[in-house]
């Protein structure tokens, strides 16, 4: 066990109460956090700092407002259903098409009116955000994932999570839902995590269910050694977001559309430490790197390119 | 810089809860450990006569002054309707009861608690007045020369020939020219102011000193003498028996001289009597007397001035630090997961009410309940601040049932289910079942067994006796728990299950 601990140190894998003590307790602004854990407000923000996101169809704010619904989704055959505090991917219905009156879910049931109307009142009277408190209802643009993406994911659609720390950065991981996620991208809910090298954009090895795989478990196509695409772009996107909501340890979410190209899908203020996993790398030495400059570039050019420098030297 | 500060704080908060705590032990002499019970004795002086009719009363009793070796922890004179006033001087301390009428039989009582202080005081001595030889009576002169000199060849110094002195007055065939003299002493009763008188012939200073010693169950009529010679540097103490040094380790000093004598004016049938008695008290209740004899108002604030019920409520609240550090360690040192930050500290609580067994059983059988009923509710898709209602409702009738049930069976323990916090069982419940919906029941059973687990170490941590105790007694050392706890809020090391998860990297 000691050996493990000092494995463990050597290859410099950031524990939770290292993130907690030293990045998000020192770098991110308790009066910050709302903006990232409502997904309206980082979109409103987003929109205005010139930021693609998925575009907004309607927000449903209140009970009484639920019967808008067929109103808001009228002019749109498909569409995302999600609470605007909710966490982990819970409480998401992607609608992928309607049909006799009854909406398509991705996991493949028809649901009626009756039953999107429950999941939204749901939604409202906060069954899925912290705390119970209660909450708002988005609903948004179904992002068409990247056809390069089909041969590597199950109903879902993959996401790039990229960690920046002070505007760079420092580790980066696409992932991709399974059969067991339920079209989840979440690593504990059976996602597959792929790291990616940030300076060549291409996946390095992925992990499942904490074991390395080579292969995607439902569709048996190579994860490894593919392109991102849109790499750099991505890169710099992510870094804008340190100036969207000022948080020093922060977590983007992007989603690469067919049509829109990368469009940042949410932030979070708390990003987990799997993505070490999917890397098979620690990301210690970088963010202690980054943590002892005395200035960081200003531009998010400059950030994104750092980035890929310090991917290559640490 | 932050690191510092912390470190200063903690150093701070340490240094002043174990400060406080050792001041108390070792100068109140509180208890370290649960109900340490320490020897106290009651010395009791009962005093009996009959009012002569139409006099007034007068009584005058020496009492225990400056016992070295032991405490007053407390004093009381019960006599009714006496004055009582109390003269002191230097060697000496007496009592004075006065009544102007008084009928039949009268009964006074002086009592006192005493107890072994383990600091011994050392009387500064001040040296005596050398005294003068005593105008002997003329037929006693030339014998009690002839015992002196006698005394004085067979010694090598005041000690030693005060010894050979009250060996001869003591021998029991005494030589026979000191038969007189021995009548004399003994006709008096008094052998300690006889063989003062005697030694001051060779102008050597020597007083009485009176006192009892401590045997349990005791009674004694009169009190012991003893005789103390100077030596020039230091007195003592002499058996005026057979002239033995030492006073014995139980003897209580009453006074010093035998100026102050028990006396009852205006009473007949006169007796006074003293008795010793050996009780058991609470070393609490005797800090708390000493304290207040040492001037300290430190006991008057402490827990124990709190009405005994609030008393107990205190002493399991003192407890909740402890589980919520349990807690720190478990969550922050460990990384078990638990339902909840806190979760676990009430169910611990609610433990120590049911017994473990019972309350881990109980527990399991309530939450389990709770989510087959929270499943059915589910179907009916009620909105949340209902459903978290009605399971709530749920949970109190189940909790009724079962102690219902158990009742009739005969298992006692079912009563003692309605001490669970309901709201907190109903808020595991649900989050259990979200767990469940969300992360599958491997994810919600290993959650659920985290806080159970860390609800049963709080429990045995809360429940050991010893850390109550010194919890309560001395809630300073709480600073302690929240130095560790506030240690562990920049604790940055890795948490023992992140071994596990990242074990993949560590191969690397």
């Amino acid at each position: 066990m000691f050996k493990v601990l000092l494995n463990l140190k050597r290859a410099g894998v950031v524990g939770i109460n290292r993130r907690n003590a030293n990045y998000i307790l020192r770098y991110n602004e308790r009066s910050l956090y709302p903006l990232v854990d409502d997904k309206l407000r980082t979109k409103r923000l987003a929109i205005a700092a010139g930021i693609a996101v998925p575009e907004l169809y309607g927000v449903i704010e209140i009970e009484h407002d639920i019967g808008h619904l067929t109103g808001i989704v009228n002019s749109h055959k498909d569409f995302v259903v999600k609470p605007a505090h909710g966490s982990g991917g819970n409480g998401i219905y992607v609608i992928i098409g309607q049909i006799n009156n009854r909406y398509q879910h991705n996991n493949g049931s028809l649901l009626t009116k009756e039953d999107l109307e429950y999941h939204i009142a749901n939604i409202l009277s906060g069954m899925y955000s912290l705390g119970g408190q209660p909450d708002h209802a988005l609903i948004e643009y179904r992002v068409k994932f990247d056809p390069i993406f089909e041969s590597i994911s199950y109903r879902g659609v993959p996401d790039i999570r990229t960690v920046v720390f002070r505007g760079i950065p420092v580790a980066s991981m696409v992932r991709l839902p399974t059969r067991m996620s339920d079209g989840k991208a979440n690593l504990h809910q059976g996602a597959v995590g792929a790291g990616i090298d940030l300076a060549t954009g291409l996946t390095t090895h992925a992990v499942w269910q904490n074991h390395p795989v080579e292969q995607h478990p439902d569709t048996g196509a190579n994860i490894g050694n593919f392109k991102i695409p849109h790499w750099d772009k991505l890169l710099i996107l992510a870094s804008q977001c340190y100036e969207l909501v000022g948080l020093g340890y922060l977590g983007v979410d992007v989603v690469l559309d067919r049509e829109l190209g990368p469009l940042v899908l949410e932030l979070n203020a708390r990003p987990g430490l799997s993505i070490q996993i999917a890397n098979g790398k620690g990301m210690q030495k970088r963010l202690k790197y980054i943590d002892q400059l005395a200035e960081i570039p200003a531009s998010a050019q400059e950030r994104a390119s750092l980035a890929q420098d310090l991917c290559v030297r640490l | 810089m932050r690191q510092l500060h912390l470190l200063l704080l903690v150093i701070i908060l340490c240094a002043a809860g174990l400060g406080l705590a050792i001041y108390k032990v070792t100068t109140l002499g509180l208890p370290l450990t649960t109900s340490e019970k320490a020897e106290v004795w009651n010395v009791e002086a009962r005093i009996s006569f009959r009012a002569k009719p139409e006099t007034s009363v007068k009584v005058s009793l020496p009492l225990l002054f400056n016992p070295s070796g032991y405490t007053i922890l407390d004093e009381d004179f019960v006599a009714a309707n006496y004055g009582l006033a109390i003269e002191q001087d230097e060697n000496a301390r007496t009592a004075l009861w006065a009544k102007r009428r008084a009928e039949g039989k009268q009964l006074l009582f002086y009592r006192a608690i005493l107890y072994k202080d383990t600091e011994k005081t050392i009387d500064s001595v001040k040296a005596p007045i050398y005294p003068p030889i005593p105008n002997y009576p003329e037929n006693f002169r030339p014998i009690i020369q002839g015992l002196l000199d006698k005394a004085r060849q067979q010694s090598a110094d005041t000690v030693s020939f005060a010894q050979q002195v009250i060996k001869q007055l003591n021998a029991a065939s005494p030589a026979p020219e000191l038969k007189l003299l021995l009548e004399h002493i003994h006709h008096s009763r008094n052998l300690a102011k006889g063989i003062n008188w005697i030694l001051a012939g060779a102008r050597i200073p020597t007083r009485i000193i009176q006192g009892l010693r401590l045997e349990d169950g005791k009674l004694y009529s009169e009190l012991e003498s003893w005789i103390q010679v100077y030596d020039g540097k230091q007195w003592r103490t002499l058996n005026i028996k057979d002239g033995k040094e030492g006073l014995p380790s139980n003897f209580i000093l009453w006074q010093i001289g035998d100026q102050k004598t028990f006396s009852v004016d205006g009473g007949s049938e006169v007796s006074l009597q003293f008795s010793v008695a050996k009780t058991l008290r609470e070393l609490v209740d005797i800090a708390e007397s000493r304290a207040v004899l040492k001037g300290s108002h430190l006991m008057e604030f402490s827990l124990y001035s709190l009405p005994v019920q609030s008393q107990n409520v205190y002493k399991i609240l003192l407890m909740v630090p402890l589980g919520a550090f349990v807690v720190v360690l478990m969550r922050n040192l460990i990384g078990i997961k638990t339902f909840g930050t806190f979760m676990p500290v009430l169910i611990a609580l609610a433990l120590r009410e049911t017994e473990l067994a019972w309350g881990l059983l109980l527990f399991c059988l309530i939450v389990g309940l709770g989510l087959l009923l929270r499943a059915y509710v589910d179907r009916l898709k009620l909105l949340l601040i209902p459903r978290l209602a009605s399971v709530l409702t749920m949970v109190v009738l189940l909790m009724a049932s079962i102690s219902v049930i158990m009742h009739k069976l005969g298992l006692e323990m079912g009563l003692s289910v309605a001490l669970f916090p309901m709201v907190i069982m109903t808020m595991t419940i649900e989050r259990m079942s979200l767990t469940w919906d969300e992360a599958g029941p491997a994810e919600a059973f290993k959650q659920g067994a985290g806080s159970l687990l860390v609800a049963t170490i709080g429990y045995l941590v809360m429940n050991i006796d010893a850390l109550q105790h010194l919890l309560f007694v001395f809630p300073e050392l709480l600073l302690v728990v929240l130095a560790a706890i506030l240690l562990f809020g920049r604790y940055s090391g890795y948490r023992l299950t992140e071994l596990w998860r990242f074990r993949a990297l560590a191969k690397r």
